[in-house]
């Protein structure tokens, strides 16, 4: 990740926080304005960032996931599910509901990533294919059984939506949320607060140890990795798996941390603009992070505008429209792709079936 | 029969490919501090017997004894126990890993859970300076020469403690320079005990380093021989099965009218550097002119420019005396043109295109090849019917996968078709790399053949020996320049040696 990578994402950012400054510095001092669209930047790119991660692992390990998408859908349904099951029908306390809720979240990614490993690494299926099926069985099955169990008469829950169990609680950090003002930034929620730790533990994992040299082998030269007794099938599922429970957190924020509802096609497109992001990061996670901030603070710009909607100067009206200010994303995933930003280098291996 | 100072044994390997008896109850053995040259063509079964020695297949039969013991090798990782340790003719280094990191790969030492950088690297040099394979361990692999990467390579498999050496091909890929500095380095193992098998066709470089050497032929061990007891022509015929004639049989050159005439020429490379810097040169009807030079001298562009692949920077280029500078490929194929190209998978064949696709990819858009813009089956099947037989290009039919023929057979294709429409000049650029003795026979030969038909030939290689053998004029390519022109009758292979290094010659 180089500095004009980061000299991008700064201004970027800078010009986004900077126009909120600007229309609701009349209403609130501008620290105040910074801290929350911080603390919302940080909050909303967490499913971006764990997505992006889902595709680092599988990518660095040769595997292309653009099934990420539909990963965090399936998990955000299942473990939003379970957590629903625990509370209604099981009569388990909300936030031991939600716990479980998580991990079935983690264990449904994971289940998507076994089918995608094993399509594209033993049945050496074409990768982009493979990511494909998983994103139309997440949106059917998703969508099935959401109407299966929630909608009409003859349904499992006939027609009524249960009470859910609620979102994850914020977490109170000692002495960094007590700072006046600025404390509120690192009040966050759970998988908010996992997600920043494990872009932390990736860099560690694929850049200092062991297990990330091997993996960063078997997605750069799979035959030179096998010649010094690497098992390159097993790195690969293994990676696989990783990526599939970092998607399935990131589906978790979803329906247990941001919102407590499930609707079909709620990623909205998400694990795409994820990876775009580990694209933009040049596949390292502090670069995919970054990236992953910046649509944060696209979306944080959408939602923090709205508050000072009727202080929006008459001649930047359109900013007054959300769907307007809502494209932002998706012109920076468009502008991404088409490498106008500088040029990345994927690992080499990368989408490429290992042939003995 | 016990012999103690046998480290490696291969006892009666056979290996079965679909369709293919790769080996065939070979025997092999290899002695303490030796250096045991395997010879052999392209597909004769050398490769396939290290892959075994060395764990990447299993053999369907027979046994492998390391020190006297049978040996179960199943995967790499045994035979890296066992002290086996393997330079791949394609490199298995990962560019964008530093040398130490390629070094440690699948041997990591690990301190509190993290790599140990610094503990391998010390190692690494420890390696270097005690073999005197000097490298820097912290340098990325991807920026080293190929001569550096191919001591990495080395410096992996003595990080590993290996005591048995598999080389395959090792100076297919290096310049003659390169090459004497690996025997060096090889002479200077076997000193410390390290045993060597050598795995090349190179008759002259088997000649110069080995101690002795086995000749495979069609799976199958043909014998094994000493160098003293032994010359280039016994090997050769050992390696082909018949008489091989080495020397290329060309009678004087009648050179004509001027075909090519270079001006002043100036190319860029890809990265925008002047790889070519005001080159000028003619080449007449009837006469081969050989443009010797160590790779990388500015050779590919100037041939790229030559046939309309490269834009010119400068300087002017006339074809049969029209100024074709920066004309694209088809109009100076049209005139007559052929191009045997230097990548002939990348640049030369489509390669999962069927054979007799590929011998219309010049001429696929003229009568009798299509026809209103239709291709037209017949007129493609008879062209390839007509020029495999001319050309003896080895293929079940004209219909199988380009990719699925061997190099050699690849090489008729591209000659075939570049030869069967009407020439002016051919130009050849490394027309022989990595073919078999056989092969290169065959390729000389057509190549002679057109310059007695009174074509201009115009040959780029590498290798000295060819271009001595084939020219009537040679030119040295030095950093963009063609440092010296002289008749190739009158000078000598060191004389070139010393141009092609960048000496001066005083003129």
């Amino acid at each position: 990740m180089d500095w004009r990578r980061f000299a991008i994402i700064a201004l970027v950012i800078v010009i986004m926080f900077g126009t909120v400054v600007l229309v609701g510095i009349s209403q609130n001092s501008p620290l105040v304005i910074i801290t929350s669209m911080l603390a919302t930047t940080i909050a909303v790119a967490t499913p971006l960032t764990l997505g992006a991660l889902s595709g680092l692992y599988c990518e660095r390990s040769g595997v292309v996931n653009i099934g990420i998408e539909g990963m965090m859908l399936g998990a955000a349904f299942f473990g939003w599910l379970a957590s629903i099951y625990m509370n209604t029908v099981f009569h388990r306390a909300p936030m031991a509901s939600l716990i479980v809720g998580v991990l079935v979240a983690i264990l449904t990614g994971s289940l998507f990533a076994l089918l995608h490993a094993a399509l594209s690494i033993t049945f050496k299926v074409d990768q982009i294919i493979g990511g494909t099926v998983i994103n139309i069985l997440a949106t059917g099955i998703t969508g099935f059984l959401n109407r299966q169990m929630f909608f009409g008469a003859g349904s499992v829950f006939r027609g009524q939506v249960p009470h859910s169990p609620g979102v994850l609680p914020r977490i109170h950090i000692p002495l960094l949320a007590d700072i006046p003002i600025v404390g509120r930034i690192f009040e966050q929620q759970p998988i908010t607060l996992a997600a920043l730790a494990l872009v932390v533990i990736t860099h560690f994992v694929i850049f200092y140890t062991r297990w990330g040299l091997r993996t960063r082998a078997v997605g750069e030269h799979p035959r030179a990795a096998d010649t010094v007794g690497i098992n390159v099938t097993f790195m690969r599922y293994a990676n696989v798996l990783i990526g599939g429970c970092m998607a399935g957190l990131g589906g978790a924020y979803l329906t247990l941390e941001s919102i407590s509802s499930f609707e079909p096609l709620m990623t909205n497109g998400r694990g795409f603009i994820a990876l775009a992001a580990m694209i933009f990061g040049n596949w390292t996670p502090f670069g995919a992070w970054a990236a992953a901030l910046v649509f944060g603070a696209a979306q944080a710009l959408q939602i923090n505008l709205q508050f000072y909607r009727e202080l929006i100067p008459p001649n930047l009206a359109f900013l007054q429209n959300s769907y307007v200010v809502g494209l932002a994303p998706y012109i920076l995933t468009m502008l991404i792709l088409t490498g106008l930003i500088g040029r990345t280098i994927p690992p080499a291996a990368d989408g490429k079936p290992y042939e003995k | 029969m016990a012999d103690n100072n046998i480290v490696l044994e291969a006892v009666n390997i056979s290996k079965h490919f679909p369709g293919v008896l790769a080996n065939d109850q070979v025997n092999f053995d290899l002695r303490k501090g030796e250096i045991h040259a395997m010879l052999g063509e392209n597909g004769a079964g050398k490769t396939t017997l290290m892959n075994v020695l060395y764990g990447l297949y299993l053999p369907d039969a027979g046994e492998i004894r390391v020190d006297g013991k049978v040996a179960a090798i199943h995967s790499p990782k045994d035979s890296i126990t066992l002290g086996i340790g393997m330079v791949h003719q394609h490199f298995m280094l990962i560019p964008v890993f530093t040398v130490a990191e390629n070094v440690m790969l699948g041997e990591e030492t690990v301190r509190n859970g993290m790599l140990d950088r610094k503990t391998v690297v010390a190692r690494v040099k420890d390696l270097s300076h005690k073999y005197g394979l000097d490298v820097d361990p912290t340098a990325l692999v991807g920026q080293l020469p190929v001569g550096l990467q191919q001591r990495v390579e080395i410096v992996k498999t003595l990080y590993r403690d290996a005591q048995i050496l598999i080389l395959d091909e090792p100076t297919a890929v290096l310049t003659p320079q390169e090459a004497d500095d690996l025997f060096r380095i090889m002479r200077e193992l076997t000193k410390r005990g390290v045993s060597i098998i050598f795995i090349t066709h190179k008759l002259k470089e088997v000649l110069a380093v080995a101690d002795r050497i086995t000749v495979m032929r069609a799976g199958k061990v043909v014998g094994t021989v000493k160098p003293t007891e032994t010359d280039e022509r016994q090997l050769a015929s050992m390696m082909v099965g018949r008489e091989v004639i080495l020397t290329v049989d060309k009678g004087p050159a009648k050179p004509g009218e001027e075909i090519l005439k270079v001006e002043g020429l100036r190319v860029r490379d890809a990265r925008g550097l002047e790889t070519v810097r005001g080159v000028s040169f003619s080449v007449h009807a009837g006469e081969m002119l050989g443009v010797a030079g160590v790779q990388g001298n500015g050779q590919t562009e100037l041939v790229e420019a030559l046939t309309g692949l490269r834009p010119v920077a400068g300087g002017k280029m006339y074809f049969t005396g029209k100024d074709m500078t920066g004309k694209p490929p088809r109009p100076i194929t049209e005139t007559g043109m052929a191009h045997i190209p230097e990548d002939r998978q990348r640049y030369g064949l489509v390669m999962p295109y069927v054979v007799a696709d590929n011998m219309v990819l010049n001429t696929y858009y003229r009568t009798p090849f299509a026809q209103l813009g239709i291709l037209q089956p017949k007129a493609i099947d008879a062209n390839a019917r007509k020029l495999i037989e001319e050309f003896d290009v080895r293929t079940p039919s004209p219909y199988v996968s380009t990719s699925k023929l061997s190099g050699g057979n690849q090489q008729k294709v591209i000659v075939a078709r570049e030869l069967s429409h009407p020439v002016k000049l051919v130009i050849a650029n490394q027309p022989t790399r990595g073919l078999d003795v056989g092969s290169i026979e065959y390729i000389h030969k057509e190549i002679v053949i057109m310059r007695d038909r009174g074509v201009a030939v115009l040959v780029v290689s590498a290798e000295l020996d060819e271009i001595m053998a084939l020219s009537d004029r040679i030119a040295v390519m030095y950093r963009g320049e063609i440092v010296a022109t002289v008749d190739a009758k009158k000078v000598t292979r060191e004389q070139l040696g010393l141009w092609m290094a960048g000496a001066h010659p005083e003129q």
